[in-house]
C-alpha cells in the first residue's frame, strides 16, 4: 500500500499518463488475481466491492429488484449474518415477494431436509453463507446449489468465512454469485469482490451510476434529452474511483496465501481449533462451547461462553493481556435466538496464531472463571 | 464546570445485551475516573486488578482496569443520571 501511493498513485481508466496506466496495469492484475484465486472462467466476472456487504446489495439492487416480484421467494438461512438478510428485507419490501428461512439445527448445522423442502419453482434465488460466521459450520453450498438449480433458482455463496480459509472453486461450486472480503485474508479494509456468471452479469442493471460505468453519455439537443449506454461487466457495477490501492493489496495479500497454499491453511486452522477445544476443557470447568463438536463440519470458528460473566466481560478481560475476541451477537441475531443465547464470545484463528498463543488463551480464562 | 463529556470518550449499546452499554473513558482521565468510581461505589467483587464489580444507589455494574465500565439493564436517562452522580 505504501508502495501505491508513493509510486503509483493515479486514478484507473482515466489518463493516458504513466502513473494511471501503472495505476490501471495493478488493478485489472488484482481483478485477474482474484479470477485465478477462485477459479472464475473470466476476469471479467469479478467485481471490486467495499466489501461482502456491499456484494450482497449490489446483487440486491441490480438483480434482485428487476427480476423478483409478488409471487416470487428467496430462501435464505436462520444462521445468515444480517447482511445477507437485510438487503433481501429492503428489496421484498419494495416488490413484495417472500424471503423463506431454512432452519438450523441445536448444533449450528443446517437442516437440510428442510432447507430443501423449502425451495420450489417459486424459488428464484437461495442465499446461503458458505461457513457460518458464528458457529464456524460449514455449508455443503454445492449440494444446495444443485437442488436450487434443478428447480430454476439462481445459487448466491456468502464466500466472507470460506475464501479467507479453504480453497473456493465458484466453477466446482457451481455458484451464480459470489462474495467475499479482503479484510478478512491479511488485506485492508474497504475492499471485496463480488463474482458473478458473465451471462448473468451481462443482463443486469447497473448498482450505481457515474463515471466508469458508461460508454456514453450524450446529449440530444432536438430532444433535449441525455441517452446513456451502460459499460461492459465488471466496470458497469464499478461507478466512480474505485479503491486501487485496496485491490492491489488485496492481490498482495492473495498471492501471499496463494504460497502457503489454501488447503495447508485449512488443515493448520482445523488443527488449531482442535486444539482448543481440547486445551480449554482440560483446564475451565465454566467454560460452555457452542455448536457442534464435530471439528470436521468446522472452520477455525469457536463461540463459547464462561458460565455466569457476559461475553462482554469476557471479551474485556481478555482484552487486558493483548487477547482480541469478538462479543455479542456478531450480527447474527437468528442463530443465538436458536441457541437461546443472549449473546456469545468468539475466538478465531486465522494462519498466524500458534498453540502457545491458545495456551495463553486457556490460561486467561482460567483465570477469569475465579471472578 | 465539569461534565460527563470531560470522562466518557464514547457509549456503545453493547450487541446482544438487553439495555446494556459499555462506556469508555477518555485515555487521559480513565485513572482518575476509576478513582471517583472507588470512592463513591461499594465494591462488591474484583480480580487481578483487571475487573471489579460495583454496586452504586442499587445498581451493579463492572468496571475494567483499561477505562470501559459495562452497564447492564439501564436506560440511556438512567446511564447518564449514574454517570453523572459517579464522576462529577
Amino acid at each position: 500500500m505504501k508502495n501505491f501511493y508513493e509510486n503509483h498513485n493515479a486514478n484507473v481508466h482515466r489518463a493516458v499518463h504513466t502513473l494511471s496506466q501503472e495505476a490501471t496495469d495493478l488493478h485489472e492484475s488484482a481483478r485477474r488475481t482474484i479470477a485465478r484465486f477462485i477459479n472464475a472462467k473470466d476476469e471479467s466476472e469479478i467485481i471490486f466491492v467495499r466489501g461482502t456487504t456491499e456484494a450482497v446489495n449490489l446483487v440486491a439492487y441490480a438483480w434482485g429488484l428487476h427480476n423478483l416480484k409478488k409471487g416470487d421467494e428467496v430462501l435464505l438461512s436462520l444462521m445468515e449474518h444480517h447482511s445477507n438478510i437485510v438487503p433481501w428485507q429492503i428489496i421484498s419490501k419494495k416488490n413484495g415477494f417472500t424471503i423463506k428461512y431454512g432452519k438450523v439445527n441445536k448444533d449450528g448445522t443446517l437442516d437440510y431436509m428442510d432447507f430443501e423442502s423449502k425451495v420450489s419453482n417459486k424459488t428464484k434465488l437461495v442465499s446461503l453463507s458458505h461457513v457460518s460466521n458464528v458457529s464456524g459450520v460449514i455449508n455443503d453450498v454445492k449440494r444446495i446449489g444443485k437442488f436450487a438449480h434443478e428447480h430454476g433458482a439462481l445459487m448466491f455463496v456468502d464466500g466472507a468465512q470460506s475464501v479467507p480459509h479453504m480453497p473456493v472453486d465458484v466453477r466446482d461450486l457451481n455458484a451464480d454469485f459470489l462474495a467475499f472480503s479482503g479484510h478478512k485474508m491479511l488485506g485492508p479494509t474497504g475492499i471485496g469482490a463480488l463474482y458473478g456468471k458473465k451471462h448473468l452479469l451481462e443482463t443486469m442493471e447497473p448498482f450505481q451510476g457515474g463515471g466508469e460505468m458508461i460508454k456514453d453519455v450524450t446529449f440530444n439537443p432536438k430532444t433535449e434529452r441525455v441517452g446513456i449506454d451502460w459499460n461492459d461487466p465488471p466496470w458497469k457495477f464499478e461507478a466512480g474511483t474505485p479503491n486501487i490501492c485496496g485491490s492491489t493489496a488485496l492481490m498482495e495479500a492473495i498471492e501471499y496465501l496463494e504460497n502457503i497454499g489454501m488447503s495447508k491453511i485449512l488443515k493448520y486452522e482445523k488443527m488449531l481449533t482442535e486444539y482448543a477445544v481440547k486445551t480449554m476443557q482440560s483446564c475451565c470447568t465454566k467454560l460452555v462451547l457452542y455448536g457442534t463438536s464435530d471439528h470436521s463440519l468446522k472452520c477455525g470458528i469457536m463461540p463459547f461462553g464462561i458460565i455466569g460473566l457476559s461475553s462482554h466481560d469476557v471479551a474485556l478481560f481478555l482484552d487486558n493481556y493483548g487477547i482480541m475476541i469478538r462479543s455479542g451477537f456478531h450480527c447474527a441475531q437468528p442463530l443465538h435466538q436458536i441457541f437461546k443465547l443472549q449473546s456469545s464470545a468468539r475466538a478465531s484463528f486465522y494462519i498466524y496464531n500458534t498453540r502457545e498463543e491458545i495456551d495463553r488463551f486457556a490460561e486467561v480464562l482460567k483465570e477469569i472463571e475465579r471472578f | 464546570m465539569a461534565t460527563v463529556r470531560d470522562y466518557v470518550a464514547r457509549i456503545e449499546e453493547t450487541c446482544g445485551e438487553d439495555k446494556s452499554a459499555v462506556v469508555t473513558f477518555k485515555y487521559d482521565k480513565k485513572d482518575e475516573a476509576i478513582a471517583k468510581i472507588r470512592n463513591k461505589a461499594q465494591l462488591k467483587n474484583s480480580l487481578s486488578g483487571i475487573i471489579f464489580e460495583f454496586v452504586f444507589q442499587d445498581i451493579s455494574f463492572r468496571v475494567f482496569s483499561s477505562g470501559k465500565v459495562v452497564f447492564r439493564g439501564i436506560n440511556k436517562e438512567g446511564l447518564h443520571d449514574i454517570l453523572t452522580a459517579l464522576l462529577l
